[in-house]
């Protein structure tokens, strides 16, 4: 067994030179045109050229030595691992699994916890807020968005692009309301739910008789009614300078986040002025707010209301056969899910002190939905990473300094975080086609709780 | 034991002079009949008969062009099921269906799809979702009872082992099987199959055949569309035929099993028998 074990190996180092050595021929014949020879124009004008062998020799060897560890290494490995999955019999989903991945939402949870705390610790209050704020605030929103429209087109299978309208109702609910009458944020948030998930149902009824692509179409539409309404409008929401000074969140009515007020919260906890303190406080609300809204989609889909949306996701008609009422059910699929929007809405409208109708681009929607399908339909956690990934990604690529010293002084990083948003979803739909958590877990079992595949669910049509 | 074997042999469903037209096509041509409770009631004809119009105006499905469908319900309670829309049916008629291709969530477990079908109880039980949200315990008795019910389902369909793998895992029959007990889990009076014996072998079908009579005797009579003619003659208490939208036939097994126009319709006739057979019918219909 053995010696048959080493002349296989050798067998395959052997290949594997080989395989490698003709890499580099066919990179050499390749790349002699493009890399090894540059023309440029010389001061007279003239075009000539030079070569550039230890370039080619760069590109010739990194293509060999790829080929050879690929072959050698790589390959063998991936075989081996898919051999041994296929011997235990065990499908993707496998039983037997890691500490860490037994406890990953509490020790998330705890990381999330101590985030504030530990960056405050490690860069000072003032240092804090690039951490807290850009990435903390930033990414819990996007978990928070993507979780409310998860539950439309993750759970109802409706596929809704205009979810940023009620993001901007729940935003545009609180910075007039505050304005105008001068309610707290306290009164406002539920309230901006409140009417977020209203006008989800007044969008819904005529929109809901509609499925797959015309829903997909007459919901975009609405998303970029109420972004025009709140351009046009300008007596109430003042068009396109949008509304500033938009009243700052109080520690329950107790301590205030105004400097000038006497009971300033940072003074009253004898801390330094400083602004990291407010969205340290953000930080925690966005979180809390982020936790319900898991929170009542993890009970809802026990409720019968939850099941008749995973139902209705995956045959509209068979529900109608059992007697559901698909519109009402659907109805509260987008009011729900609305309502999580408003929530999100008008927590940004007080975190960033000014809203205006430019924030509520399609491009908002679509990026929402691009994290939910990321994710993998119906999945918190897969979601949750997705937000991490996608949002926290973009805001990583303000921060690649160094690539300047590559592309030149001019390079933007984040101009290219489109681009790198597509890459990225390309890759991840080629490789998880069902996104990062693509089985379900059933919401009630009779003997053991088995996830189901990602094969078996349908991402609805309507 | 007397009212015992009136309602046995009472009206259930009552299709007088239903019509259907889909543009120029006269699908169902001035129908009339009756399922008596308790009976096994079936419906045959050739392919384009009009059978699955007729089992998707008596569901919902369908708004017929012409006609009265009416349901009697046990406590004497009529309903007009044209006047209904299909989920209404289910929920307030007590009529259920399965389909001719199957149509289960394959994406939720067996289980899962019997609780579907429990719908409404639950959502009545969960105080429409809110009381059921702040984890009342009237709810949490309810869904147990579910799950009960959703059991005693499985086991009678032979499925208690496969209770939490998904729906779409199951094999064919078994699928069949499930569709079954998912539409008996919504509680109906009257179910109403569409051709569930089609693409099962002759094991599958005898027990089959075991579930349909079982549920039969638990007081649900059965409305069944069905190709597979040792179904038909073995199971069914009344048999009604169809030929391009008109009722050929309608009997005892043995009487439509005889009825010249019934083998007619299915086997052909010899040429010289055709006009005969013709003028008969026509007769008859010009009779009727």
């Amino acid at each position: 067994m053995t010696t048959q074990a080493e002349n296989t190996s050798s067998g395959l180092m052997a290949k594997a030179v080989k395989e490698g050595i003709f890499a580099g021929f066919i990179a050499f014949g390749m790349f002699l045109l493009y890399v090894g020879i540059e023309t440029y124009q010389n001061i007279d004008n003239q075009l000539v050229w030079r070569t550039r062998w230890g370039l080619l020799a760069v590109f010739v060897v990194v293509a060999a030595i790829g080929r050879f560890l690929t072959v050698a290494f790589f390959k063998p490995m991936v075989d081996r691992r898919k051999l041994a999955k296929a011997k235990t019999g065990v499908l993707e989903i496998s039983s037997e699994k890691s500490f860490f991945h037994k406890h990953f939402l509490k020790i998330a949870l705890i990381a999330l916890l101590l985030y504030p705390i530990g960056s405050v610790m490690l860069f000072g209050p003032q240092g804090s807020l690039k951490y807290v704020d850009n990435f903390g605030i930033q990414i819990l929103i996007y978990v928070m968005l993507a979780w409310g429209l998860n539950i439309v087109v993750g759970l109802a299978g409706l596929l809704d692009l205009g979810y940023v309208a009620f993001y901007a109702v729940g935003a545009y609910s609180y910075a007039l309301l505050s304005a105008n009458f001068g309610l707290s944020f306290w009164v406002l948030l539920p309230l901006a739910g409140i009417l977020a998930g209203f006008w989800g149902v007044i969008l819904g009824f005529p929109v809901l008789r509609l499925r797959g692509d015309y829903l997909a179409i007459v919901t975009l539409a609405f998303g970029e009614i109420i972004r025009l309404i709140l351009i046009n409008w300008t007596d109430v929401t003042r068009g396109t300078f949008g509304i500033s000074g938009i009243a700052k969140a109080s520690v329950f009515g107790i301590w205030s986040f105004d400097v000038s007020s006497p009971n300033y919260f940072p003074k009253a906890m004898g801390l330094a002025t400083s602004s990291a303190w407010y969205k340290i406080f953000l930080f925690y609300i966005i979180l809390a707010l982020c936790l319900i809204t898991a929170y009542v989609t993890i009970r809802l889909r026990r409720m019968p209301i939850g099941r008749a949306w995973e139902a209705l996701r995956e045959d509209e008609i068979a529900c109608r056969s059992l007697g559901i009422n698909t519109v009402a059910t659907k109805l509260t699929a987008f009011a729900t899910g609305a309502m999580f929007g408003g929530f999100a809405g008008s927590f940004f409208a007080t975190r960033q002190g000014f809203v205006s109708p430019e924030s509520f681009v399609f491009l908002e929607s679509a990026v929402i939905l691009a994290i939910v399908v990321l994710g993998g339909m119906g999945s918190l956690t897969g979601i949750a990473i997705a937000a991490v990934v996608m949002v926290g990604g973009t805001e990583l690529l303000r921060e690649m300094e160094f690539l300047k010293l590559i592309f030149g002084p001019d390079f933007t990083p984040e101009l290219y975080r489109m681009l790198l948003f597509g890459l990225a979803m390309i890759i991840v739909m080629l490789f998880k086609p069902r996104g990062f958590v693509g089985s379900r877990e059933p919401t009630a079992f009779l003997k053991e709780r088995k996830a189901v595949s990602g094969s078996f669910t349908k991402e609805g049509h309507g | 034991m007397a009212s015992g074997t009136n309602t046995m042999n009472d009206t259930i469903l009552k299709v007088e002079h239903l019509s259907m037209k889909f543009g120029g096509l006269m699908a169902i041509n001035d129908l009339s009949f009756e399922a008596k409770r308790g009976d096994i009631t079936a419906l045959i004809g050739p392919n384009g008969a009009g059978k699955t119009t007729v089992f998707n105006c008596i569901t919902g499905f369908y708004k017929p062009t012409m006609g009265m469908i009416t349901m009697k319900q046990r406590e004497g309670k009529d309903h007009l099921l044209e006047r209904l829309s299909d989920f209404e049916i289910t929920k307030h008629a007590k009529v259920a269906r399965t389909f001719q291709n199957i149509r289960l969530f394959s994406g939720l477990t067996v289980l899962e799809n019997l609780l579907v079908a429990q719908h409404n109880v639950l959502m009545k039980a969960s105080g429409y979702t809110i009381l059921g949200l702040l984890g009342l315990p009237a709810y949490k008795n309810a869904a147990k009872a579910a799950i009960e019910k959703a059991t005693y389902w499985l086991e009678k369909a032979d499925l208690v082992d496969r209770a939490d793998d998904p729906a779409g895992d199951l094999s064919y029959g078994a699928q069949r099987r499930l569709e079954i007990a998912r539409a008996m889990c919504t509680g109906p009076e009257l179910l109403c199959l569409d051709e569930p014996a089609a693409g099962l072998n002759p094991k599958e079908s005898l027990t089959l055949n075991a579930l349909l009579r079982g549920i039969r005797d638990e007081g649900t009579s059965l409305l069944l569309i069905e190709h597979d003619m040792s179904v038909v003659m073995e199971i069914s208490d009344h048999v009604v035929v169809l030929e391009y939208g008109q009722k050929i036939s309608d009997g005892t097994p043995d009487h439509v099993k005889n009825d010249p126009k019934v083998i007619a319709a299915y086997l052909g006739v010899e040429d010289d028998e055709v006009e005969e057979v013709i003028a008969e019918v026509e007769s008859e219909g010009g009779a009727h």
